[in-house]
């Protein structure tokens, strides 16, 4: 981690949720903004070496963001987040599943429901993100999944690293 | 009853997280432990019993007591598995940063 601003992670396996929490040297307004608009959640949301493309975006109540995330083999996943609840610049809530290009939910994926809330000044927001499961099974299928992209990751940081090495 | 123990249900309870913290800086006796807690002597061997059979915690025989010892291992096994999904949101946040900054430095 490059900061000393806030970051927190927790693994709750009894309510089956995932908390996050992390502040972000800029006000509730910006934040939100890079939460909430494709064109901004595109340039941060894919963990690199992958990175999210947009097919639709309508941020709004019942409304949704339809994006996939692509792979530098080009291999992609495509994702539909749900919205509700929206308090703008304070909350809102989203439903995430694992869909075709068209946006048509894969059943064989359970979803999540995330909560995610904005608070803070001018100088600097904190956002809390609740992510909930409907079971053990479903959260530990997400984790693992998690250690696929992690370790592609790790893969990229291991390959940045040799090209310095080998200048 | 088939139930399924793995480390994370031996993390997941508050009173089994404050034994782990306590044995970790010593292998204890179950007697010892329970002065520890408010809760009866039972409920302690229960919690003890349950984070055994996570394979988190062994026991070992020192004359005529039993001690319990943490297994470094296996809590490096939570470690590791939080530590991968942890990268994953700091590597975006750490993008979100940029991103932020950058922003910021439009708007100027």
């Amino acid at each position: 981690m490059r900061s000393a601003l806030l970051f927190d992670f927790t693994v709750d396996k009894q309510t089956n949720t995932i908390n996050v929490k992390r502040e972000f040297a800029a006000a509730p307004a910006l934040v939100w903004d890079a939460w909430t608009k494709a064109e901004l959640l595109e340039k941060w949301w894919a963990p690199k070496p992958w990175h999210a493309e947009t097919k639709s975006m309508d941020f709004k109540d019942g409304g949704h963001w339809l994006y996939a995330m692509v792979s530098p083999e080009g291999e992609k996943h495509w994702c539909k987040v749900e919205y509700q609840d929206i308090d703008a610049q304070k909350s809102f809530s989203n439903l995430n599943a694992f869909c075709d290009e068209d946006g048509n939910i894969n059943e064989a994926f359970s979803r999540s429901f995330w909560t995610n809330t904005f608070s803070g000044d001018e100088n600097m927001t904190a956002v809390n993100v609740d992510i909930k499961y409907k079971t053990t099974e479903d959260l530990e299928r997400m984790v693992a999944m998690g250690f696929k992209e992690g370790f592609t990751m790790g893969l990229q940081n291991l390959e940045d690293l040799l090209e310095q090495l080998t200048k | 009853m088939e139930t399924r123990r793995d480390i994370f249900q031996a993390i997941a309870d508050p009173t089994r997280r404050a034994i782990i913290a306590l044995i970790a800086l010593q292998a204890m006796t179950p007697n010892a432990l329970a002065e520890h807690f408010d809760s009866t002597r039972q409920a302690v061997s229960k919690h003890l019993r349950i984070l055994t059979e996570c394979e988190l915690i062994t026991q070992k025989q020192q004359g005529r007591e039993i001690y319990y010892q943490l297994e470094i291992d296996k809590m490096k096994e939570i470690d590791k598995w939080l530590k991968q999904f942890r990268e994953i949101w700091e590597n975006r946040f750490n993008q979100l940063d940029d991103l932020l900054s950058n922003l910021k430095n439009q708007q100027k």
